[in-house]
């Protein structure tokens, strides 16, 4: 460390080099950090849990063309019939799919009047057989009955008297009390329609994985009598792929008037919904590769050439007592002391980067623990790019000092 | 005199292939990062509709609940509700107009052996084809009779008519959609609008409609609307006609006004309508009207995705560590080409002549780079297709622009790399130099 005086004095003698190098690190370091930032807040959004058992799960939606398409009769001789095929726990006709970016909702007030508390909600109209065919947890109350169920016609509103919300909508229209003490209360869709929640059930996404309120969500125990349905199906675990084309040729060979729209995977539909998510991060991850890699490169022919134009003062230093070690730890630190000063640069950069994209994209704010992490990482880089031309400047001879170039 | 520098500059970079092959290759990765986002954001913010999109305007009545705007700072929203759709269409008080909503039927093909579809249909006036222009195969729009009565006609696109008929002339044929029988009036050709953008709340790049039928069927048939609705209060009773008669908004209403006059009395008309419905008990909120043109209308619903923006950002910051870079190899390279400068100014060549023959070899190494920049952008491209599926569809397209945009910012950033290397080494003394030779 007693180098460090002459070390710097001779960086200050040739500049150019030294700050090119700098700068590239802390533009890589901008870059970088506010990836990395963005790869593990988009890894969050996609991590959460929708509430459903996805992976022994899968859809069928069709639709009836025929002017005596019978829906009521339909639906319910199809749902008989899904249910009773081998390796499925259950189905149930629902009007939208959790995570599948379609969908309605409403907003519920927790008591009549105009300023009662309220809260926008993802609609679910589904029979008594929703919660187990979606694998959801009852927290407090209970389930709808076989007689709760009614038909819901197309483009008439009246809301059941009985309903179930989620935690967190429960949660959110009345702030002070547990799942428990919420049961029985009544709750209003506009002014006027008072429903009462009969049961309070743990985990449920709303269809539109973009929406802020992803987690409030209603069961209303309605079967759709509309010419479009969704069929939600759960197997047993690791049947899904041997009972999801059995289900589809059930339904396909009955002759009433429709056909099946789409059918797939649950864990599809949610690999679908978070596409643009997960595309982002592949492309920030190779966009983090390929710029270390760049500097990387960048250091080592820089260097390669700084060490070149000294190669007779190398020499000289070597005829005059220095040893390899020496001269490799010159570089070294020289090294270490221009990155350092560039990631110094790259933390203000960083969060720089971050407040633009904070203020004009909706970003969330930096997670300040990314900067030291990635200092780190960028002066090991910068240590390890070093390393081959250091070595070799180590090995030039002492003779060098006594020749021309 | 260029092609000589050409030719030094040739036999300078062969002098040092690795050093060259890693400038070019950093150039090229830059170019490439950029290349590739800024297709997507170029695309995406593309004028759908260059010759008329200052004529055509988006309507926006603010029928919204009173106590809270539909969006924070007081925005109007974003669709009509049907009463509005059609009063503004029977008032006519534009050169061109159009209603639209997004609908679906299943079309029953009558040839043995085709499978039922799924059609997406748009339920619009036929003023709809003089607004957007289409380009028609065969036939035309229906007729204003048609329009009033609700008639049973419908326009195809190509891939329908091609999928029902085998791409003949269908005009006059008919087809089965809700077991009725709809007669073919036009056949559209080939037709993409990227982006869609007259009706972007069903999404803004998804692709065209199967068809094209009057607007009047949404209440006649009862339709069903396959967009967004969104509703500030429930409909005042029960059925169909109620929920029509609503406050609930799904329906986009486009204008064509051809000058400022025309849209400033556009405007007053607007307020006035608005005006008198207020008699009536509707618009509680405060006027709030609103004319946006295409791009005006773009801005707004914010059509270039956040992500995408964000990622050209960072492309743009890439770049400039290539550049970074290959002004640190450029330098590297010119130093290590000391001797051979300073024989050069020892037998006369100027600092200028100097200066611009290292000027050419920075613009061939640029060059180079902005080929093998081109090439990555469009493997990044695919990369970017296979990554995003439909959801960008269409959207990762190099074009003659691009590629032109693509080379000239390969060949600047490198004359921007290289001005500080060259100008270096065109000071070094001749004289130092030829000594230690």
């Amino acid at each position: 460390m007693n180098h460090l005086g002459p070390i710097f004095r001779a960086l200050l003698r040739n500049k150019v080099g030294a700050v090119l190098i700098a700068l590239q690190v802390a533009v890589t370091m901008t870059i970088v950090v506010n990836a990395i930032h963005l790869i593990s807040s988009r890894s969050d959004l996609i991590a959460r849990d929708s509430g459903l058992d996805e992976s022994n799960q899968f859809y069928i939606t069709t639709i009836g063309y025929d002017q005596n398409y019978d829906a009521r009769y339909v639906t319910d001789t199809d749902l008989d019939s899904l249910r009773q095929l081998p390796g499925v726990v259950d189905a149930v006709q629902i009007n939208a799919l959790p995570m599948s970016n379609s969908g309605s909702s409403t907003t519920i007030k927790n008591a009549a009047g105009e300023d009662a508390g309220d809260a926008g909600a993802a609609l679910y109209y589904v029979d008594d057989h929703a919660l187990n065919t979606m694998g959801i947890e009852l927290l407090a109350g209970e389930n709808f009955n076989a007689t709760d169920i009614t038909w819901r016609e197309m483009n008439k509103g009246t809301m059941p008297q009985k309903i179930m919300i989620t935690a967190t909508l429960a949660q959110s229209l009345f702030p002070d009390l547990e799942p428990e003490q919420v049961v029985d209360k009544t709750l209003f869709n506009g002014d006027d329609e008072p429903m009462t929640v009969i049961g309070v059930i743990k985990q449920l996404h709303a269809p539109w994985v973009g929406w802020g309120n992803i987690e409030h969500a209603m069961l209303v125990p309605q079967k759709s009598d509309s010419v479009y349905a969704h069929y939600l199906v759960r197997t047993e675990p690791g049947q899904r792929a041997t009972v999801m084309p059995e289900a589809l040729a059930k339904i396909e060979q009955r002759d009433v008037g429709r056909m099946v729209l789409e059918h797939d995977t649950m864990t599809q539909v949610r690999a679908d919904s978070y596409r643009n998510d997960t595309a982002l991060q592949s492309i920030l991850w190779a966009i983090i590769v390929t710029l270390m890699l760049i500097t990387a490169l960048g250091i080592v022919g820089l260097i390669s050439f700084t060490i070149n134009r000294r190669r007779r003062q190398i020499g000289t230093r070597r005829a005059l007592g220095a040893s390899r070690g020496d001269i490799m730890s010159y570089f070294l630190t020289e090294n270490l002391l221009i990155t350092l000063t560039g990631v110094v640069i790259g933390g203000m950069g960083s969060v720089g980067l971050n407040i633009v994209l904070v203020n004009n994209f909706d970003l969330p704010r930096l997670d300040y623990i990314y900067l030291p992490i990635a200092m780190v990482c960028l002066v090991v880089v910068g240590l390890a790019a070093v390393f081959g031309p250091a070595l070799r400047a180590a090995h030039i001879s002492p003779a060098t000092a006594t020749r021309n170039i | 005199m260029f092609f000589y520098y050409c030719r030094l500059a040739w036999l300078s970079i062969r002098r040092n292939p690795v050093l060259s092959t890693l400038m070019m290759a950093a150039i090229a990765l830059g170019i490439g990062a950029a290349m590739t986002t800024l297709t997507i954001n170029y695309l995406m913010s593309a004028n759908p509709i260059p010759g008329k999109s200052e004529q055509l305007f988006y309507v926006q009545l603010d029928s919204w609940d009173p106590n809270q705007p539909y969006a924070e700072p007081n925005e109007p929203p974003d669709q009509l509700t049907y009463r509005d759709a059609t009063n503004l269409k029977e008032a006519r008080q534009a050169k061109l107009q159009a209603a639209m909503t997004q609908s679906a039927a299943v079309i029953e093909p009558k040839e043995l052996g085709k499978k039922p579809f799924m059609a997406y249909l748009r339920l619009t006036h036929n003023d709809f084809f003089e607004l957007f222009e289409p380009p028609f195969l065969y036939g035309q729009g229906w007729s204003d009779e048609a329009d009033k009565s609700g008639r049973l006609t419908i326009v195809l696109s190509k891939k329908t008519n091609d999928e029902l008929f085998d791409g003949a002339n269908s005009v006059g044929e008919t087809i089965t959609m809700m077991d009725r029988e709809f007669e073919v009036v036009g056949v559209l050709d080939e037709w993409q609008l990227k982006p869609r953008f007259y009706d972007v709340t069903t999404g803004a790049f998804n692709s065209m409609e199967h068809g094209y039928v009057p607007f009047k069927l949404r209440e006649t048939l009862e339709m069903p609307n396959s967009g967004n609705t969104n509703c500030w209060k429930s409909p005042d009773g029960e059925g169909f006609q109620a929920f029509l008669q609503s406050e609930c908004i799904n329906y986009q209403f486009w204008v064509q006004l051809d000058d400022a006059d025309a849209e400033q009395d556009y405007m007053s008309f607007l307020n006035a309508y608005v005006e008198q419905q207020k008699q009536l008990g509707r618009f509680p909120r405060p006027l709030n009207n609103r004319l946006s043109d295409v791009m005006e209308w773009m801005e707004n619903q914010q059509v270039v995705d956040d992500d995408a923006q964000v990622m050209f950002y960072l492309a743009l910051m890439f770049l400039l560590v290539c550049l970074l870079n290959t002004v640190g190899l450029l330098l590297t390279k010119f130093v290590s080409k000391s001797g051979e400068i300073a024989l050069r100014r020892a037998v006369g060549a100027s600092r200028a002549d100097l200066y611009w023959q290292h000027l050419v070899e920075s613009a061939l190494i640029g060059v180079g780079g902005g080929a093998g920049g081109l090439i990555l952008a469009w493997l990044g491209l695919q990369g970017i297709k296979s990554l995003y599926g439909d959801n960008l569809a269409g959207l990762a397209e190099l074009d003659l622009t691009l590629v032109a945009i693509g080379i000239v910012l390969a060949i600047v950033s490198s004359l921007l790399a290289g001005a500080y290397p060259t100008w270096r080494a065109c000071r070094i003394p001749p004289a130092s130099q030829l000594k230690t030779q």
